[in-house]
């Protein structure tokens, strides 16, 4: 485990405990994000992974624990980190476009009171290209398909330039087009350096898209690298015996165990 | 139809405080919070009551703090019976403002026995009177320009925040920009708005005002500061025509149904009225338009 005051560890979580009222949700959550690796948190519904992410932002306030992003309070990190939150959690019928939502990535940097000028709006539209949207700029949003809202808010994350990424099911009910987007970016964001945390819900895809990941139900279970952490017995661990899951999460690891023969192969 | 000063003083007076209430509307709504200008203009009433009760006059200043406690209070209790009680928050406004409305009329009542507060007065307000001034420039004609023009500057220095923290209130606080810290301070301004408002127009205006012209203005346009001048360009619009309607047309209606004593009607009502047959106009042809194969407003692919 790393020192919580590590500075190069993007995000760490200690003792976590979060509750609505006097529900537990998360429940001495112990997180490690490490540097430059893409990193899954997975877990059935209702297992606090969105919780937790939000508790760490301050989002919501938390019961107990610690959280530190590269060693320090969240207040002293913002610059550093990106959030997206889930796509349905606002109005696509909201009177904004494309570029202007995309803008809004830039606004810590202009502060208080200052308008969008021409120069955040050219970093906006170039975000937009990064996924794929060029042509889709001052389209209003609620002309956009899910899967283009969805990369609407990736380029917003994209813009503020982070060096950490926390992505709250990005690739949920997306297009094809939308995912293999998505798996670029990540993956273009890791070859420089950057760091993401994705809650994500297709367990069949964790060991392609993701280097590590945290299992959690309401606490975590295990966290590692896929490859050791990964496994049917820690799936089990946190699901449960739940059948059709289980068959899913055995297909996965598999699926995880040739892909990883044929890597050792190469 | 007898045009006179008095006239020209009301139709100033009505464009500017409907100015001022459509830019706080029009983000009310955006938060789906329009109905929160009904809650604050009955909610002030204990506001306005206690701080009589507490400083035994009816100046301005004390019934402004009080109003706008009261208008902050109705925010904040809305959202914590909404938070803890886990009610919808519809439900949550019409509990906290119903409360402190009814509080204000038991407090009134208590009042009333010592001084003339008139429920009536707080409610309805009177544009045509409150225009009667000794001085050259009334003087709700000027409170009403002060407001539209700190409504508008606010507007202007926080369009990036308000639009934000409307849109996207989580992204807004992971940011740095308190969402919660930027609904409160247009609650603020809502509150504000009401009571200087309300005194010269009445709550019925006040409450038109601040959801009708952004709700006509966003059948039309979705863009954000289209949308905010276009519902500028309704509100005036409503008050010029409410109040030539209020003057001419109970005269015809008298000479059409043979009872020509009949004399004007209530300015700010007919205002408030005005307000929402444009709406009917404007929803109706945006109807026509879409129905026609004209661009929409939004159709989801």
């Amino acid at each position: 485990m790393n020192s919580i005051e590590s500075s190069h560890v993007p995000l760490v979580i200690r003792d976590l405990n979060v509750a609505y009222q006097t529900k537990v949700v998360v429940w001495d959550a112990d997180f490690d994000a490490p540097p430059g690796k893409l990193v899954a948190i997975v877990g059935p519904n209702g297992a606090g992974k969105s919780t937790m992410l939000k508790a760490a932002l301050g989002l919501i306030p938390i019961a107990s624990g610690s959280v530190r992003f590269f060693g320090l309070p969240y207040e002293k990190a913002r610059h550093r980190v990106a959030y997206v939150p889930q796509r349905e959690t606002v109005d696509w019928d909201f009177p904004v476009s494309a570029v202007d939502v995309v803008a809004m990535g830039l606004y810590r940097r202009l502060g208080w009171c200052l308008p969008v000028r021409r120069k955040e709006l050219d970093q906006a539209r170039a975000a937009l290209a990064k996924v794929g949207l060029s042509d889709y700029a001052s389209r209003q949003i609620s002309q956009l398909s899910g899967g283009q809202q969805q990369r609407v808010f990736l380029a917003r994350a994209l813009a503020q330039d982070a060096d950490l990424y926390l992505m709250d099911e990005p690739f949920a009910s997306v297009d094809a087009a939308t995912e293999r987007a998505i798996v670029d970016v990540l993956r273009e964001l890791r070859s420089r350096g950057k760091t993401a945390v994705c809650v994500h819900h297709d367990l069949p895809t964790v060991p392609e898209y993701f280097d590590h990941v945290a299992l959690l139900n309401m606490r975590v279970v295990s966290q590692g690298p896929v490859d050791k952490t990964f496994t049917a017995e820690n799936l089990r661990k946190t699901y449960g015996a739940r059948l059709t899951l289980l068959e899913e999460a055995a297909q996965a690891v598999e699926r995880a165990r040739v892909s990883a023969q044929h890597r050792a192969t190469l | 139809m007898n045009w006179t000063e008095l006239d020209t003083w009301i139709v100033i007076t009505g464009v500017l405080v409907c100015l001022a209430c459509a830019l706080p509307g029009a983000f009310l709504m955006l938060n789906r919070q329009s109905m929160l200008g009904d809650g604050i203009s009955h909610a002030v009433l204990p506001g306005l009551a206690i701080a009589f009760l507490l400083t035994h006059s009816r100046d301005i200043l004390p019934m402004v703090v009080g109003a706008v406690v009261a208008g902050v209070l109705t925010a904040v209790l809305t959202q914590a019976v909404q938070r803890f009680g886990q009610v919808e928050s519809g439900a949550a406004l019409g509990v906290v403002f119903c409360g402190l409305f009814a509080t204000g009329l038991i407090l009134i009542r208590v009042a009333s026995d010592r001084v003339d507060l008139d429920a009536d007065c707080v409610l309805y307000g009177s544009i045509e009177t409150a225009v009667v001034d000794v001085a050259r420039v009334p003087r709700v004609a000027l409170i009403s320009g002060g407001l539209f023009l700190v409504n508008a500057l606010l507007t202007v220095l926080f369009y990036k925040e308000l639009r934000l923290a409307a849109f996207d209130p989580a992204l807004a606080t992971t940011l740095g920009f308190n969402a919660d810290a930027i609904r409160l301070g247009l609650t603020l301004v809502a509150s504000v708005t009401t009571v200087l408002a309300f005194e010269s127009v009445g709550s019925i205006l006040v409450i038109a005002m601040l959801v009708v012209p952004a709700a006509t203005a966003s059948l039309l346009t979705s863009n954000l500061s289209r949308l905010l001048v276009t519902a500028m360009l309704f509100a005036a619009a409503s008050a010029v025509l409410g109040h030539i309607g209020a003057i001419t047309l109970p005269g015809f209606a008298g000479r059409l149904l043979g009872h020509p004593g009949l004399g004007a009607t209530s300015s700010a009502a007919m205002m408030a009225v005005t307000a929402g047959i444009l709406f009917l106009l404007v929803w109706v042809f945006s109807m026509w338009r879409d129905s026609h194969g004209r661009p929409q407003r939004s159709t989801p692919t």
